[in-house]
């Protein structure tokens, strides 16, 4: 196997060759989601676990159907049932996890940069599942599986990003994916949320803007995503929703603006009339449910490539350099 | 009597750099001569041979947490200090945000009771502004200085409002004693774990800007000037308040400011989820980090201060924003220094200063090598070639982002009252 993956952290330090590789390997397991029966054998006897510490419904149940489909058993750790409200550490929760002997471990937490704290201190695998407002590398992988299947490829597009782009684990995964294939990335939401430092996250020379108004930002668009309203945050700093919609809600009429085979994604969960008219979520251009169906092949193919073909001993000797 | 032969003395207070012999009687200086000349008095005396090291006056850590009483599993008294003897220091100024409080005289007396029986260097408390630190009515300022503090802060924390500020300093100018205040405006501070900037952004930490500090450094010149009362800035870290301090000093207010070696050493770039390199304020731009050394070299910078804050590693193997600020220093600090003298930065007298006569005129105090002063002498080699080693450190706690670097320069030992304290 030409490429291994010790843990799935980030989609900063990923070549551009292995995200291919990755979304590459995700091709057969898309066509599994077509066939009437899913179950494949391929991880019978490994065990994920699922180490959820801040809710989650789709991606949860997406990795657990993922690992499923491959014949692999699972530990469930949810936060709401976690010994952490009990008020035990999280490095006590993961290395109890970890003497069960799971293959690998799935995890989301709100904290950045919790994954790569275990990942450091554990031998397991470490796959991202969403950290805090860092990255969520499986979110971008999908959603890069999406784009090329609609495009044919992902080279040089023109992508939007719309919403809040400072405190979106998905946009960061985004902006470090789409930017290491040439895309011309804009960037559009509230000021207050879109900081000069975003322009920042990309190597130089790369194509980054940051545009105020949704109708400069959609011009000429391959690609819009538009990411979800965190009505948690929307009270810091305080900003009114309905001030949002006017500024920039993806509107029919705006979309217009875009060109006009743009693709129109979305990572959910999806709050219609809110960053989106439920006529543009239900419209031909969205992509939506393509992306739900795709995160699946791209989250089984991950799984097997980290803990499917017998490396594990190939992966003991190398995690030091991990 | 103690001998210390043949040394390059550097004395910032007097000018001198020259090979001298130090004669120690009791906890005094006896004298100080060029090499020889004291050999008839020095009859009897232990010698200690300094050729090829600095003998400098004993150097002052004007910040650091030692976390008793209340927070024993990250440090005592005891372990504290013994890292900061074989750091250099030859005395210390613990902050009051131990638990209880430093806030009363008798806090300060249970420290400075504890630090005679177990300190092999002096500790020199620093009393609570506010009782509790919590910002609303002054604490027993007059009787803790009776007791022994040295200044009064509510370090942790900025000192709350600008008319408490003025009420402390008001009462602190009568008692001659500094305010340290540790400068930063909580509304922009806003819950954040590092500064903001790039890596902030790049990491999905929550960041705040220099503004931060810088706006609680406007606000404690203007409140210094109403009052006259002796201001010191605690751990600056920004460009922008190292600009009001200037302007402070140009004016002739009586305003003075410490930087930690972690910030003149690293940058927000270093920050990489590793706990070991979280602390408030957080590592600064590189900009500010340059700005920082020019103001070491220039003079607007009065010391160097190490803000020494041991957190056990239970309370730091955690989720980056879950850890506790705070990063140990004693025994990285010269090393540190140190680089600065290698890279040409500042020079070896300036960086005595920082560590001595600098941090004794923020207390109001002198430090110098002169005939019946304090026998406080910190010995050092600036060649010295040794790795620090976390693990091996005297502090309880291991928490430290220098761990494993190679330092070229260190502490060879430590006189106070005349008696080694430590010796490497």
């Amino acid at each position: 196997m030409p490429y291994r993956f010790g843990h799935m952290l980030a989609i900063e330090p990923l070549s551009a060759k292995e995200i291919l590789f990755l979304l590459d390997q995700a091709k057969p397991f898309q066509e599994i989601q077509r066939h009437p029966l899913k179950k494949l054998a391929t991880l019978r006897g490994k065990t994920v676990a699922l180490a959820f510490f801040e809710p989650s419904t789709r991606t949860r149940v997406s990795f657990a159907t993922a690992a499923s489909r491959l014949g692999a058993d699972q530990m469930n750790l949810q936060a709401e049932s976690s010994s952490l409200k009990k008020g035990e550490s999280l490095l006590d929760t993961v290395r109890t996890l970890e003497a069960m002997k799971p293959d690998c471990i799935v995890m989301r937490h709100s904290s950045s940069g919790a994954p790569d704290f275990v990942a450091r201190n554990l031998l397991l695998p470490v796959i991202n599942a969403g950290d805090g407002t860092h990255e969520h590398p499986t979110q971008a992988l999908l959603d890069a599986l999406t784009i090329r299947d609609r495009r044919g490829t992902l080279e040089g597009l023109n992508v939007t990003i719309l919403g809040d782009i400072l405190h979106s684990r998905v946009a960061r995964s985004n902006i470090h994916l789409l930017s290491k294939f040439g895309c011309r990335i804009t960037l559009c939401g509230p000021a207050m949320w879109l900081p000069r430092e975003l322009e920042c996250l990309v190597p130089a020379g790369a194509s980054i803007r940051r545009v105020v108004r949704i109708e400069d930002a959609l011009e000429g668009a391959d690609v819009v995503l538009t990411l979800r309203v965190q009505q948690e945050r929307l009270h810091e700093p305080v900003l009114s929703i309905d001030e949002y919609i006017l500024q920039f809600q993806l509107t029919p009429q705006r979309l217009r603006i875009a060109k006009p085979d743009a693709l129109v994604l979305h990572p959910g969960p999806m709050i219609r009339g809110l960053e989106i008219d439920p006529a543009v979520a239900d419209g031909p251009q969205s992509c939506v449910l393509d992306q739900v169906t795709n995160g699946l092949a791209v989250r089984m193919a991950l799984l097997f490539l980290m803990i499917g073909a017998d490396t594990s001993s190939e992966r003991d000797s190398s995690h030091a350099a991990d | 009597m103690l001998l210390i032969r043949g040394g390059r003395v550097l004395d910032p207070a007097s000018g001198t750099d020259a090979t001298r012999d130090v004669l120690l009687d009791g906890d005094r200086i006896a004298g100080i001569a060029p090499h020889g000349q004291l050999a008839s008095r020095a009859q009897g005396a232990e010698i200690f041979d300094a050729k090829d090291l600095i003998v400098a006056p004993g150097f002052i850590d004007l910040h650091c947490h030692l976390r008793e009483p209340g927070g024993e599993s990250s440090e005592t008294i005891e372990t504290g200090t013994r890292a900061a003897a074989r750091g250099g220091f030859t005395a210390v100024c613990p902050m009051p945000n131990t638990r209880p409080v430093n806030d009363n005289a008798s806090v300060t007396r249970s420290i400075l009771e504890r630090a005679a029986a177990v300190s092999p260097v002096r500790v020199w408390p620093i009393g609570a502004a506010s009782i509790g630190s919590k910002g609303e009515a002054l604490s027993e300022i007059a009787a803790m200085k009776q007791a022994g503090i040295v200044a009064v802060s509510d370090d942790g924390r900025p000192i709350a409002t600008a008319k408490l500020l003025r009420q402390v300093m008001e009462y602190c100018r009568a008692l001659d004693l500094p305010v340290i205040d540790h400068c930063e405006d909580s509304s922009l501070f806003a819950g954040a774990v590092m500064r903001e900037g790039r890596q902030s952004v790049r990491l999905g930490l929550r960041g705040m800007p220099a503004a931060t500090e810088s706006l609680a450094v406007a606000r404690d010149v203007q409140v210094g000037e109403l009052t006259s009362c002796r201001l010191h800035i605690a751990h600056l870290s920004a460009r922008a308040s190292l600009e009001l301090v200037r302007s402070a000093k140009a004016k002739g207010l009586p305003v003075t400011c410490e930087v930690t070696p972690h910030h003149f050493t690293l940058t927000d770039e270093d920050v990489q989820y590793d706990t070991r390199f979280k602390m408030n304020p957080p590592l600064a731009s590189r900009e500010d980090r340059d700005a920082l050394v020019a103001g070491l070299a220039d003079g607007s910078v009065d010391a160097i201060a190490t803000d020494h804050a041991p957190h056990e590693a239970a309370l730091k193997d955690v989720e980056f924003d879950r850890a506790p600020f705070g990063v140990t220093g004693f025994e990285t600090a010269i090393g540190l220094a140190l680089e600065l003298v290698h890279a040409g930065k500042i020079s070896l007298m300036r960086m005595v200063e920082l560590f001595t006569s600098g941090p004794a005129r923020v207390l109001g105090m002198q430090r110098r090598i002169a005939e019946s002063d304090p026998a406080d002498l910190t010995i050092f080699s600036a060649e010295h070639k040794w790795t620090f080693r976390a693990a091996e450190s005297a502090s309880k706690s291991k928490n430290s982002p220098f761990d494993d670097r190679e330092f070229r320069g260190a502490p060879m030992a430590t006189i106070v009252a005349g008696r080694i304290a430590y010796r490497r």
